[in-house]
């Protein structure tokens, strides 16, 4: 836990306070375009990120097609779509 | 010549050659990074009925501002009187000297000053004409001045609920420019007051004003500060933006030589930059401003923070693309296309990786299909949109598949308008493969956004339809018929769609069979942006609700009894609050397919080709 890096969970919830909002439901997983062809949860990188175990979610985040489904389906109405778009511009 | 000169004119002189010189190096600048190939296009257009072409429209746009009457005739009025008004009082003082002299050539001041110059009363009736034209030519101009002022303070008068903020520049050349006219009026009935040069005008205030002024000296004063306020206006026209007068009469001309921007900035670029006259008509109509209250993201703002180069990733990003300000901009500019030129240059290098989709293909089995039915991204979250298609299909008895039933791959839109054209066209490429697989004829899509996108980006050789485009065609074909209701249907035209793709018509004919077509104010070019749009994102979530919110009460309080749009994401977004049920176009027909036609010409379908994942 020490070792854990949160200032990408701060970043984020600064940038888009809706971040924070989630209650971990799945549905954006659900209906993920590219969840249907691989191994992609964005349900899961929003856990690890708010974990701070962000290592692991560079590679996963290429996979996102920016279709905004998940948007779309959020019921906490979480702003996703701005979420992986900042999230893509602090990893690269 | 010398005889015609008084140290009063060279603020105006040092101005005029001030602003030709800045005007022949940045457009000859411009002219030269023109795309490469414009320059024969140019020549080749330029003795060509094209520029009798763009002579009418600057005639139009430029002088009369036929686009800003039709929006307002308030705002019309402004701006041509200070146009054409301007235009004219520079003309006929041309020719009032031209005929005074004799000569055609005289300083180039010298029929601005003329009334300076020339103290005594003209004598010939031609003469007095255009005295008395010049007058009347004078207080058309003030007219016009006499409303942006009160358009400044109070611009619902000429229509606008809001007008553009400005800059220093704007400023400085804003109070000049409302100096030089009266400052004209002033110096030339006081000239008027002593020697008996003026007209109808200048001749009773002269009067008036000489009966308990020293006019003389006045005059004097006044004639200096005509010609600095004259002088300091063109100096700062480059640098305000007045610099849309000179340059959108360019612009026209290029355009009707066929010259635009495309997918990179280039020289024209540069023309359609300046020519915004920030007029702020954009400001009015922008779903972000109106519904959201920020105002720094509209066109007028960003083609501003563009040109004075400190525009920021944050505006860029904060638009829906939706182009409505496109649609009213008198000036024409291409706006969303500058927008996007400016998204596609402020990402970095690709992040992403689609190696996932190599293990999908299309197993196309004997019978080829016809017809390729693409639901999209969207339609999936909207299964009574799919469903639909799906029935209707069936019931025209056409032999189609399903192509992306197990799931889509997007069409790549999405990452497009966020400025990844790289990454999006892998998308693309593994589609239209796909698409080209299948051996149909025929692609139909239920969303606005993948059709924009197969249309646009996807150099499909086969017939691209919307499913609206599709069923009005099965209905004219009477391949599916429908039991029509008296139900009252409103349309709403979602962006990519009607201003995207200007289709318009389908949509309202499939209805006019279905139900009752309602007319309401905000259609068709005029539709407003639902607010779901996947182009912006930056926009808060409640910024985006309060969008929704608005769209959905302005259509639920039309008289219809359903509220009908033909995008899965309208859809959503609509039905989210509208007080009354939101249906696709799809679904109304869907529901209204007559059984005992179907019965008749319907053979049972069956699904023969779809995606194989290994």
């Amino acid at each position: 836990m020490d070792n854990n890096d949160f200032s990408l969970s701060v970043a984020l919830a600064a940038i888009e306070p809706s971040f924070a909002w989630c209650i971990g439901c799945g549905s954006c997983t659900a209906t993920c375009s590219a969840a249907q062809f691989t191994e992609f949860n964005p349900r899961k990188i929003n856990l690890l990120i708010q974990r701070g175990e962000v290592a692991a979610i560079k590679q996963e985040l290429k996979k996102c097609m920016l279709c905004g489904k998940c948007q779309l389906i959020c019921p906490r109405d979480v702003n996703t779509r701005k979420i992986i778009q900042n999230l893509k511009r602090i990893m690269q | 010549m010398i005889r015609h000169f008084d140290p009063f004119v060279l603020p105006f002189i040092v101005g005029f050659t001030f602003l030709l010189t800045a005007l022949a190096v940045l457009y000859s600048r411009w002219f030269i990074q023109l795309e490469a190939g414009s320059h024969p296009k140019i020549l080749s257009a330029f003795f060509s009925l094209k520029t009798l072409n763009a002579i009418k429209e600057v005639f139009l746009e430029c002088l009369i501002h036929r686009k800003i009457f039709k929006i307002n005739p308030m705002l019309g009025y402004m701006h041509m009187s200070l146009a054409f008004g301007w235009f004219l009082l520079i003309l006929f003082g041309k020719l009032e000297t031209f005929i005074y002299t004799g000569r055609f050539a005289n300083a180039i001041y010298y029929p601005i000053f003329f009334r300076f110059f020339e103290l005594n009363p003209h004598q010939s009736a031609l003469l007095n004409f255009f005295n008395i034209s010049m007058d009347l030519l004078l207080l058309f101009v003030l007219s016009g001045v006499c409303l942006a002022i009160i358009k400044r303070f109070k611009s619902r008068v000429t229509g606008l609920k809001q007008t553009t903020k400005h800059t220093a520049g704007d400023r400085w050349a804003l109070s000049t420019l409302w100096l030089i006219f009266p400052l004209r009026l002033l110096s030339e009935s006081l000239t008027a007051a002593f020697s008996g040069n003026g007209s109808i005008i200048t001749q009773p205030l002269g009067d008036f004003l000489g009966s308990f002024l020293p006019a003389q000296q006045l005059a004097y004063i006044s004639w200096w500060g005509y010609s600095v306020c004259l002088g300091g206006f063109m100096a700062a026209l480059p640098f305000s933006r007045y610099m849309h007068i000179p340059t959108e009469i360019f612009l026209i001309f290029l355009r009707n030589w066929g010259i635009f921007t495309n997918k990179k900035y280039s020289g024209v670029s540069n023309f359609e930059l300046h020519a915004c006259s920030r007029c702020g008509i954009c400001i009015d109509v922008c779903p972000v401003n109106n519904e959201s209250g920020r105002r720094t993201t509209q066109m007028v703002y960003f083609l501003r923070d563009l040109r004075e180069k400190k525009l920021k990733h944050s505006i860029t990003e904060n638009c829906m693309m939706c182009g409505r300000c496109e649609q009213v901009c008198p000036v024409a500019i291409p706006l969303t296309t500058q927008r996007q030129i400016q998204r596609d240059k402020s990402m970095q290098k690709p992040f992403s990786d689609f190696s996932y989709l190599e293990r999908i293909s299309y197993n196309a089995n004997e019978p080829k299909t016809e017809v390729l039915y693409f639901a999209g991204c969207m339609s999936h979250l909207t299964p009574g949109i799919r469903q639909s298609m799906i029935k209707i299909l069936e019931a025209s008895g056409i032999k189609y598949s399903f192509l992306d039933e197990k799931g889509p791959i997007c069409c790549g839109r999405p990452l497009k308008l966020s400025g990844k054209t790289e990454e999006a066209q892998i998308l693309s490429e593994k589609n239209r493969t796909l698409i080209m697989a299948s051996g149909a004829h025929t692609l139909v899509t239920s969303c606005p956004i993948c059709y924009k996108s197969f249309k646009e980006d996807y150099h499909l050789n086969i017939k691209i339809l919307h499913h609206t485009e599709f069923i009005d065609q099965l209905l004219v074909k009477k391949q599916i018929a429908i039991q029509r209701s008296d139900e009252k249907i409103a349309y709403h035209d979602p962006c990519e769609l009607g201003r995207g793709s200007a289709i318009y018509n389908q949509p309202r004919q499939i209805i006019r069979r279905v139900g009752q077509l309602v007319k309401h104010p905000d259609e068709r070019e005029n539709a407003r942006c639902c607010g779901g749009s996947l182009a912006n994102l930056s926009v808060t979530t409640s910024e985006r609700n309060e969008i929704q919110q608005s769209v959905s009460s302005y259509l639920s309080s039309q008289p219809c009894d359903i509220i009908a749009t033909a995008c899965p994401m309208c859809k959503k977004s609509i039905g989210r609050f509208a007080e009354k049920p939101v249906k696709d176009i799809a679904e109304l027909v869907a529901s209204g397919l007559d059984e005992s036609f179907m019965n008749e010409k319907a053979i049972k379908n069956q699904k023969y080709n779809e995606l194989i994942f290994e």
